[in-house]
Formats: structure tokens, sequence, C-alpha cells
């Protein structure tokens, strides 16, 4: 008997458990021995567990840490067994959610599900501002914006973008043509025309009253007040389509739904998030593990997969199951699959991340100007990523 | 066997463990904060750099830090005076010979100690609650708006010390009580005698014999506060808006959400260097208040 550790998140974790019973019966001599994580600890508990050497065999694996621990040698490249795998069809998957995992030129993870970000938004208020479709491109969503603020006043907003989460301003970013890192994620690259352009856009939409200077912690609850008419738009990401439906009003549900994200000159890139199935090099069942993965890539598994969770899943052939396909609030997000990018694929990206919305929010508060938080974004990111130019410096000259 | 060597003998064991398990942490924690450990040392020891006293200096130029240790002086400044009077209230309390079901009250008040952080936290979390939480309640009916105790960032640290001073005052009670306890009774009589007020009893008799007392429980409890982690770990995770990250808190994201055990162990040393001065100084006032 081969017993298969698999470590999962949060809700992932909780309901894998209902797919295993198939697995194991189609797979006599494999058992899958799950261990849910929550979210908040997960990363502290795979990092110990490394130093510790008691990684488990499989694990999901937030698509942004898969640097981090390809960087510890933790994970074993998945070439050789893509290769030999005809139920992992590569070219369904979609490309910027594929290419999360792939680091240097190695595959180091199979996608699982994703998660992205785009609008939510108020058909009802924009119909009433004068416009009957979302909008495609900057210019056309500025004036949205401004005329739903024409119409609403002082203390109603077009849009809401928390200053506590980065990701809006991380998505806008992402649909510049310039990476956010230069030199192979040796050094920052805010100065550059394009990161100043999404700043200065994001910028000022605050500084219009488009939107308002909040924090989430201000926004006692996010449902209520989208239902209150408080802000029109919302970039969010897939788990709050359950959330409007379940808490938004009933004479409300005929007038939300979903949009691709608008770019600086027409339909723009949104963020490749969600996780990734990963084998660890440590383990001493890597074909069982992979046949595990195998299994859950599995379009009508993941399926049921997507019915248990409301996650995203990766492979277009999955998008054509019945009831993903019928779903209209999902379409939007088919639609922006096809339009994502990795975020920088580097181990400090987090650390990087979090001084983009601390700078972020201070340029929004006045205290810097646009130019000023480039070019303290690319010494803060300089900083963190020291210590990555030195290794990769020595890599290439021993 | 001259005498010296049974004393060895017998401390020695005990030296031992207390080397092992403590000093050699620290100077290897000493050590470490002079290089940059991180996950790439972690994956292999040749990407760890000596670094000198880097990690102290980016540390100071940290804005983090200095948030981190002004939360940490907030809940160290405000919460020491109202612990200690809550525990030393409660011990005249107990103390007095009007109080009944002294037992029962001093076990009540000493309980609080011996629960669980985490599951006391929680309880608290529901107090704080804005809504349904039985201390906006208590606001209400005196006429009062609700407070977002844990969502606001000028109520998260007040509500930490609420439940900090309820979790550790029955500690320095119980202190301060057996000190109470060994005051002779006969300086208040001859107090009495003299027609002192209980006021001036307090003063002239209570204090200046309780003052060892007090002075410990002072040195023990800024010891201790300085060290603030569990409470904002549990009920805040440091939010809103950074409002409740201490130092120790910083240390934690660094070490072990970061795995920055270099910078995260400069943070301990940083810490520690801190908490010495104020214990000197906090000694030199006790020699003094016992001398006069």
């Amino acid at each position: 008997m081969t017993v298969v550790r698999f470590w999962a998140m949060g809700r992932e974790g909780e309901v894998v458990t209902s797919l295993i019973p198939d697995f194991e019966r189609t797979h006599p001599g494999v058992k899958i021995q799950v261990q849910d994580l929550p979210w908040s600890a997960a990363h502290e508990k795979l990092l110990t567990a490394f130093a510790g050497n008691s990684t488990p065999d499989v694990c999901q694996l937030g698509n942004t840490w898969v640097p981090e621990f390809v960087a510890l040698h933790a994970l074993e490249a998945l070439d050789a067994k893509l290769g030999s795998s005809p139920a992992i069809d590569r070219p369904d998957y979609f490309a910027g959610i594929w290419d999360t995992n792939i680091i240097d030129g190695a595959l180091y993870g199979i996608p699982w599900y994703v998660d992205t970000r785009l609008l939510f938004y108020r058909r009802d208020l924009l119909a009433q501002a004068g416009f009957d479709a979302p909008p495609r491109s900057w210019s056309e969503w500025q004036r949205m914006l401004a005329a739903i603020k024409a119409r609403s006043g002082s203390d109603r907003f077009g849009v809401l973008l928390p200053l506590n989460e980065f990701e809006p301003l991380l998505v806008l970013a992402l649909q510049q043509p310039e990476p956010l890192l230069a030199d192979d994620g040796r050094k920052g690259n805010f100065e550059s025309a394009g990161f100043r352009r999404t700043l200065a856009f994001y910028v000022d939409m605050f500084r219009r009253g488009f939107a308002p200077p909040l924090t989430n912690a201000d926004v006692s609850n996010v449902w209520n007040e989208f239902a209150r008419g408080y802000f029109s738009f919302y970039i969010t990401g897939p788990w709050n389509i359950g959330e409007f439906k379940r808490r938004l009003p009933a004479e409300l549900q005929q007038s939300w739904m979903t949009a691709p994200l608008p770019g600086p000159d027409g339909p723009g890139a949104s963020i490749a998030g969600g996780s990734s199935l990963v084998i660890f090099s440590a383990s001493r069942v890597k074909d069982a593990a992979w046949q595990w993965i195998e299994y859950l890539s599995q379009p009508d598994v993941q399926r049921r997969f997507h019915e248990l969770t409301g996650d995203l899943p990766p492979r277009r052939a999955t998008w054509s199951e019945p009831g993903l396909a019928d779903d209209v609030y999902a379409r939007a997000f088919r639609d922006q699959l096809e339009r994502v990018k990795p975020a920088p694929k580097v181990p400090e990206w987090e650390r990087i991340a979090t001084e983009l919305r601390l700078v972020a929010e201070r340029t929004v508060h006045g205290d810097l100007t646009v130019d000023q938080a480039a070019a303290e974004l690319d010494a803060h990111a300089d900083r963190i990523l020291e210590k990555r130019r030195w290794i990769l410096s020595r890599r290439t000259s021993p | 066997m001259t005498r010296q060597g049974a004393a060895w003998l017998f401390v020695g064991p005990a030296l031992a463990v207390i080397g092992v398990f403590f000093f050699l942490p620290v100077l290897a924690a000493l050590a470490l904060s002079f290089t940059d450990f991180d996950i790439y040392a972690l994956a292999d020891l040749a990407n760890l750099r000596v670094v000198g006293l880097r990690n102290y200096v980016e540390l100071l130029q940290r804005s983090e830090f200095w948030n981190a240790l002004g939360n940490t002086l907030y809940f160290v400044v405000a919460g020491i005076p109202i612990s200690i009077g809550a525990s030393l209230g409660m011990a005249l309390l107990l103390h007095s010979r009007f109080t009944r079901f002294k037992p029962f009250f001093r076990t009540a008040l000493f309980a609080p100690v011996v629960t669980t952080l985490v599951a006391s936290a929680v309880v608290w979390r529901y107090l704080f609650n804005t809504r349904y939480g039985w201390l906006n309640y208590a606001l209400g009916s005196l006429g009062l708006p609700a407070i977002d105790w844990l969502g606001n960032p000028h109520f998260s640290m007040p509500a930490i010390i609420i439940f900090a001073v309820w979790k550790n005052f029955g500690y320095n009670m119980i202190i301060l009580l057996a000190g109470l306890q060994a005051i002779p009774e006969e300086l208040y009589e001859a107090a009495r005698i003299d027609g002192a007020s209980i006021g001036r009893q307090f003063l002239y008799i209570t204090l200046p014999m309780l003052w060892p007392m007090l002075s410990m429980v002072a040195i023990l409890t800024v010891a201790g506060y300085f060290q603030l982690f569990a409470e904002p770990y549990v009920m805040t995770q440091g939010g809103p808006l950074q409002s409740t990250v201490s130092v120790l808190y910083l240390m934690y994201d660094e070490g072990f959400k970061w795995w920055n055990l270099g910078s995260a162990s400069s943070v301990a040393f940083v810490l520690f260097l801190l908490m010495f001065a104020v214990t000197a100084v906090q000694l030199r006032f006790a020699r003094a208040g016992g001398a006069r």
C-alpha cells in the first residue's frame, strides 16, 4: 500500500476529501492522506516542514510561492512526467496560468484552480449614467466614472479600490508591456513609463473623487455598500460571485454583472493567481503522487471540484462542461483568463508587493508624487532583491 | 570531595541544562544576527554571508520598526499602570476586613491567569464584537456610540490592553496580597491611635512596606509587557493598519513569515537591549525608593 501525503489549504482541503474515494477505487494500492492547513499558517508550516525535512509528497501551493520553493530546491521538476502523461494536456491550459509554474525554463507545478481579478459592476447605475456596456479601455472607464460621479455627488463613488489591497494596482500595472522587475528579476522596474502611467491613472481615480481613499476596514460591509450604490465598480475575484449571489438583496440580483478588466487601449490583462499542485523532491512516492495530480486534473474531476468550491478551473475543456458554460457571471472570467499574466516570479515578490501597497497608499494620500513613488519603489525593490542579485552573480561567475 | 566540588556536582546538571537550552541558543541567535540567514541560506549554507552590523543599521532605518516600537511603548506605558493599579486595588479589596467570601474571590480573580490565552482571546473577540459584543452593549446602555474595537486603529490597542490587563492582573494581585498580609497589624494600630486616616495609613504604612513587592512586580510586568505578542497575534493579527504590530510581532513576521532569521535575530537583540536599559533604570529607582 502506497500512502501519498497531500497538504491542501482552507476550503480546498476540506472538500478535496470527497474526491478521494473515486481515485482510490480506480488506483488500488494508493491511499491519499489529506492534511488541511489554514491559509494563514500554511506558508510558515511549509517552510518549517522544509527546514525539518518533513515536507508532504504533494501539496497545493499558491502559485506566487512556487519561485520561493524552487529557490529552496524543495520541488521536483515535472517536465519528464508531463512528457509521458496523456492526461495533462498542456495546450488546453490557459497560457498565463501555466506560465506561473515555469521557473528558469523548468516546470514545477500543475495548475489546480485559477484566481484572477476583474470588474464587478452595477448595470443599473451604469445605465442611469448613460452606458449600456462595461468599459473596454481606461479612457472609456474614466468617462463612465466621471458620469457616475457627476450624477451621484460627493458622498458616492464610481469605484472601490481598497488601499489595504495591492491587487487592484498590480493588475492595472500588469497590463503594461514593461515587466515590473527588470533584468531577470534583479532590479525594480517601477520607473518605467508603463508603471508610471498605471500609477498616475490609479492615483487620478482618487484625486478626481472617483474612488474613496479607504481601506476595507473602513468599509464595514462591501456587499451592503455595493447594494446601496456607494460605488458602482469593484475589482475583485471569483469567490465574490458566490458572495454577491448570497448577500445582495433579491431585487438587486438582476442589476450586477462581471466584466473583463479594461486596459490602457482596449481589453487588458489581469493577474494569473490561484494554486498549483506540486511534488516535493523529498517524496519517495513520486509516481503515485503524479497519478493523484493527473486525477485531479481531469476535466470531469475539475468540474466536480468547481461545484464543491466555486474555484475556477485552469483548463479550457472544463469550461465547456455544463454548469460552468451557462454561468453568466463566470463568463467574464473565462474571457479574462485568456489574458492573464503571472506576477514577477521571484521569491521576494510578496515583500515587494507589500511595499507597492504601502507606497501607493502614501501617494494616494498626497505624500508622494507619481515619480517620487516610482523612484521609492525601485529603491525598495532593489534593496529587497540585493541577495538575489548576489546569488545570481555567483551562479554565472563561480 | 571538597565542599566546592560537591557544590559544583549539585549545580552542574542545572547549569548544563541552562547552558544547552538557554545560553547556547542565545549565542547562536547573536551570531545569526550578524549574518543574512534567509531562505537562500536555508537551501544552501554557501548562500550565507556575514554582514556585520548591517541588519541592525537597516532595522533602525525601517519605518515598520519604529511603528512597532511605538505600539509596544504605548502598550507598556498605558498598560502597566492600569495592570498594577488593578492588581493593587484588587489585593487591597481582598485584604480588607470587610470583604467576605475571600477564598472564592481570590480564586475567581486569579482564574484568568491560568486560562489558556487563545481560548480566552476567542471569548474576548466576542465581547469586543462591534454589533453583538457585551462591551458595546454596555456602552449603548450608557447612551454611548458603539466602538469598532478590533477594526478601528484608534481602539485596537486599547482593546488589547483591556484584554491583557484582564488576563494578567491576577498574578501580581496574589504577590501583592502576600505582601499586604506580611505588614504587621501593630503599625496600623499605632497609626490609628495617632489618629491617621485610612488614606494616610495607605500612604505612610502600606505603600512603603509594600515597596519591595511593588518594584519587583513592576520589573516583572515591564519585562513581560515588552514581549507583547500572543494577544495581537490571536486577536488582530497586527491590524488594523499595523496598529497592533509589536516589536516581537515584527520579529515573528520577519523570522517566520519571510524567513529572514538574520534580521529577525537583530530585532530580538534590539528589544533585549531596550528591556535591559529600562530594567536597569527601574532597579535604580527601586533601590532609591527602598533606601528612602
